[in-house]
């Protein structure tokens, strides 16, 4: 039996001080950074573990409504885009704006936007969930990607979908069960009116069950495919599923 | 068990607490865009970079997404384990919980001289212990709700919708960090012997406050002669 005084359980507590001293210290330099580089492959590992999770969460008929008591966000709705200036479609440099549809379908799709609006219309008042953590509530009016996947008579070897744009290359592509989706739109018009360049137009893609920076806007491309090729902000390091 | 699954939720809370920050940090404010907020008055403004873990909103939402699982998983085996030992009995409150709560703050400010006698934790340590895991739930539930507010929606529903679901993840984390500062200026001020305790899981009944009479930063040293060897937690493999 030790006395309580006995100096070499001082000792022991002492270095125990140290010690959690040294581990405290390291873990408050530690704050703000993105922590230690060996710990980007286990977060890495983990993402591909939480893919499986919520792929095996996904439910077709999972369905997202904004609440009744919410507001438009309207004006508040925020702008983004990543190319210097505001993309706007010039048809007298690049010609008629079309949207294509193709890679592992039978029948490619070259639509313009009167083909667009000619298509079976599909209108909801959904969230629009940013990564930041911000929500804003609008309506949506436009094709559902499940509508052209099926006019353009898609393979069943296609397992992904690219959604690319004219806006400096931007593009992200999503696992085919979220893009058909039914509230995975192909959206030209927004709050009851055609798409302002400023949110998209003249299409883009909208769906309330990934995060907004799924959804590329200015869209000029949906290509099915047998693989998945990241995306722009996927390539970045944001999670590539991104599922709500 | 115990002592490990501890020190796993130390480390698992500052990780899910600092990167949660860096991810509240991209939007200090909880209004959905076109309207206003009622309770938080602080909308807009950042927490401080020091609180905050991961470096910018992807990495934190990596490190966030993946020490969840150390959490949860933790977390579990923790509480199977004190179900099991029946560990649940020291840290479930009992009845006058409230009364004998009230005794020890009594204490803690002078208003009575003697400890109040106790088993293995104090009244008020009782309900902090009873406290954390709740809140922990609250948190994986509101932070369930705020991750997949589509496919989890019932549960997004459950907490009022996304706006509030990730307003409560808000307000339980501070709840949890607060419980946690208290824990540790405790252990500090009162019972410095736990420390010991929690890492070898020795511990002798003469160091306990009770039998120190210990209030904090009063008492801090063990009484004179009486130092009988009690092991409180026999190790466990």
């Amino acid at each position: 039996m030790k006395d309580d005084r006995d100096p070499s359980r001082f000792l022991d507590r002492r270095s125990f001080i140290q010690l959690t001293g040294t581990a405290v210290t390291t873990a408050l330099l530690g704050c703000g950074s993105r922590g230690p580089e060996d710990a980007q492959k286990v977060l890495r590992w983990a993402e591909g573990r939480n893919e499986g999770v919520e792929r095996a969460l996904f439910r077709h008929t999972s369905i997202d409504r904004a609440s009744r008591s919410a507001k438009l966000a309207g004006e508040a709705f925020p702008v983004y885009y990543v190319s210097k200036t505001l993309p706007v479609w010039d048809a007298s440099v690049r010609g008629p704006w079309s949207l294509e549809v193709s890679g592992l379908v039978r029948r490619p799709l070259k639509l313009s936007l009167d083909d667009l609006l000619n298509l079976k219309q599909t209108r909801q008042r959904v969230n629009h969930y940013c990564v930041e953590g911000w929500t804003a509530v609008a309506d949506w009016w436009g094709v559902r990607v499940s509508e052209l996947a099926r006019l353009a008579d898609v393979s069943p070897d296609a397992k992904y979908v690219d959604f690319q744009s004219f806006d400096d290359g931007y593009h992200e592509s999503w696992d085919i069960d979220s893009a058909l989706h039914r509230q995975t739109l192909i959206a030209y018009a927004m709050d009851g009116r055609l798409l302002a360049p400023a949110h998209g137009a003249p299409a883009r893609l909208h769906s309330p069950i990934k995060l907004g920076y799924k959804s590329t806007k200015f869209l000029t491309r949906v290509v099915f495919m047998p693989r998945r090729n990241g995306g722009y902000w996927s390539d970045q390091g944001y999670e590539w599923y991104a599922g709500t | 068990m115990v002592r490990v699954t501890h020190w796993v939720n130390v480390l698992a809370v500052v990780l899910m607490v600092g990167s949660g920050f860096q991810i509240f940090n991209a939007y200090p404010a909880f209004a959905r865009k076109g309207e206003t907020f009622c309770c938080y008055p602080f909308e807009g403004d950042p927490l401080p970079p020091w609180m905050t873990f991961g470096g910018w909103l992807a990495g934190a939402r990596n490190w966030h997404f993946a020490a969840m699982w150390l959490l949860v998983v933790n977390g579990l085996i923790y509480l199977a384990f004190i179900y099991l030992h029946g560990e649940w009995r020291d840290l479930v409150p009992r009845r006058g919980h409230f009364r004998d709560s009230w005794e020890m703050v009594k204490f803690y400010l002078f208003l009575r001289k003697n400890h109040p006698t106790q088993g293995k934790h104090n009244a008020l340590q009782r309900g902090a212990y009873f406290a954390m895991p709740i809140v922990g739930l609250v948190l994986v539930l509101t932070g369930l709700a705020i991750w997949k507010p589509v496919q989890l929606g019932l549960i997004t529903t459950m907490f009022g919708g996304f706006v509030w679901a990730r307003y409560w993840h808000f307000v339980a984390t501070w709840l949890l960090v607060l419980l946690s500062v208290v824990h540790v200026f405790m252990v500090i001020a009162v019972d410095p012997y736990s420390i010991r305790a929690m890492v070898t899981g020795r511990y002798k009944e003469s160091w306990s406050p009770e039998s120190r009479n210990a209030r904090p930063f009063v008492h801090l040293l063990p009484r004179r002669g009486s130092s009988v060897d009690m092991d409180q937690q026999p190790r466990q493999p």
